[in-house]
């Protein structure tokens, strides 16, 4: 390992050049290059099916048939190291649903090393302390993913990494998550968030646009929303395929 | 836990040679499976009771014919805690692949053999109290009488729990569903109950499933079972059993261990 290696505060949280995907001898990412900057939330927005999961499981090290280069935290992804700097929430909850919350976070916090004071720290962080002892199969589908979420913050990592986290959600509920969201951005945490709601590209210091495999856009909203000439992301998102179709 | 160590200085990581296993996630893995089983009372009730409820049957059905359930009784004693230890560890195992937390497991610093250890700790535990429990039944109030000590049929007896849990971790790699996964006991564990020599003695088989039969592991469940119904002592060939399925238990684990992918597809 290099000196400049592992080192929090330099460079880029994820680094990308010519990544490449096939799944089944399909190519579902295409020569993809970005770089998400440290401390920053950027959203990763397109339709289903374009390959948001894909492009996060492989982030995270996760997703077999990778080439190119995939750095996190300026060590390849998957790396043994990054197990216990990475938070990744999956789409669906992995959680235990036949344990209560807190018997979930007890466990998690042994296999991530994180220590039981942690399971106090994301209960307040969720909010979910007062379900702490109910049955995770007994709570509501945002609960349900606040759950998986509280896991993945356990081992306070450097870099989150969600898959559509709000998907579900009420407004009140999505409101809440991005302000933590954006607490652990000001606390030096970078975040990965994938949705497939253009609205959300409000909330991201930087937006990812995806779309059948390929990177339609990598810039700020605003700089985005500029260079097209549109007030939404969703009609920028329609006026750069229009624009490459025509 | 890990060991992995930070120099706040340099900011060099220093990570240790690849550990083997973590014996904290071990015990907390097993403790895990046990508060799962803890939050299912009727599971638990099934398990303990269904065995019991069965042998009570067979010590009646054989009731006039003298001599037979202490031959039979033995056999199912070793028996049943492989059958139910292999269905559980396989529907359980496959629940962790499919509900993602076998996925969220593996993105963090656990080992493999941590997540195989923590079920067979968790579940030999359960195996040693369900052959406790039964065994007091089928012996007290059953009437079952072995020549062997009374020990090694509880040792056999968790052995072939032990067995059924790491074929069970060993075949949840090969099902999608958990109707493939039940599936697996008529196609993996009825044929080598038919050759293990319960049905038709060993010696009695055609020569290549004689042969076949040989490289089976309920073949040495069985056996060692059958040997301590008939000898006073633990002979030689009881030993023998012993020492293969041992062999055979830490084998599957070890290949189960190699069917949990680190990678999605």
């Amino acid at each position: 390992m290099g000196l400049d290696q592992g080192r929090p505060d330099q460079g880029p949280a994820v680094s990308v050049a010519d990544l490449r995907v096939q799944r089944g001898g399909v190519e579902v990412l295409r020569s993809l290059s970005f770089d998400v900057p440290r401390g920053q939330v950027v959203g990763l927005l397109g339709p289903s099916g374009s390959g948001k999961s894909t492009l996060i499981r492989s982030i995270v090290g996760v997703q077999m048939h990778v080439t190119g280069r995939c750095e996190v935290l300026g060590l390849p992804a998957g790396s043994r190291e990054l197990r216990r700097r990475v938070g990744y929430v999956t789409q669906e909850p992995a959680v235990y649903d036949d344990l209560t919350v807190r018997e979930n976070l007890r466990y998690f916090a042994v296999t991530t090393g994180a220590g039981r004071r942690a399971v106090g720290r994301v209960l307040d962080q969720v909010d979910l302390r007062g379900q702490a002892a109910r049955l995770v199969r007994s709570l509501s589908g945002g609960q349900h993913n606040r759950v998986s979420l509280a896991v993945a913050l356990l081992a306070d990592p450097e870099l989150l990494v969600l898959d559509e986290p709000t998907v579900g959600l009420d407004p009140v509920l999505r409101r809440s998550l991005w302000r933590l969201f954006h607490d652990l951005a000001a606390a030096g945490v970078t975040l990965l968030v994938s949705s497939h709601v253009m609205d959300e590209a409000s909330e991201c210091d930087r937006l990812l646009l995806l779309r059948e495999g390929e990177l339609l856009a990598d810039e700020t909203g605003p700089s985005l929303l500029a260079r097209t000439g549109t007030t939404d992301v969703g009609a920028a998102f329609l006026q750069i395929i229009d624009g490459a179709s025509r | 836990m890990t060991g992995a160590t930070r120099d706040s200085t340099t900011g060099i990581t220093t990570i240790p040679p690849t550990p083997i296993s973590h014996p904290r996630i071990v015990l907390a893995t097993a403790g895990r499976v046990l508060a799962q089983l803890r939050h299912d009372p009727r599971t638990i009730v099934l398990l303990l009771g269904a065995p019991v409820m069965l042998n009570g049957l067979l010590a009646w059905i054989l009731s006039d014919t003298p001599g037979a359930f202490d031959q039979w009784g033995a056999v199912l004693l070793g028996l049943f805690p492989l059958i139910i230890m292999f269905l559980i560890t396989s529907v359980a195992t496959l629940r962790e692949r499919t509900g993602g937390t076998l996925e969220r497991l593996m993105t963090m610093p656990v080992a493999k053999v941590d997540f195989l250890g923590g079920y067979a700790l968790a579940f030999g535990l359960t195996a040693t109290v369900q052959a406790v429990v039964v065994s007091a039944f089928t012996f007290s109030v059953f009437g079952l009488d072995v020549k062997g000590p009374v020990w090694a049929v509880l040792v056999v007896a968790v052995l072939d729990a032990l067995l059924g849990t790491a074929l069970g971790l060993f075949v949840s790699a090969f099902a999608n569903s958990e109707f493939q996964a039940v599936q697996f006991f008529p196609a993996l564990l009825l044929p080598q109950l038919l050759l293990c020599g319960l049905i038709a003695p060993r010696s009695t088989l055609p020569a290549p499933l004689e042969a076949v039969s040989a490289v089976l592991p309920l073949t040495y469940a069985m056996n060692a079972m059958q040997q301590l119904t008939t000898h006073a002592t633990i002979t030689d060939e009881t030993w023998r059993d012993l020492a293969v399925l041992v062999a055979f238990i830490i084998g599957f684990l070890v290949v189960g261990a190699t069917t949990l992918r680190r990678r999605t597809p």
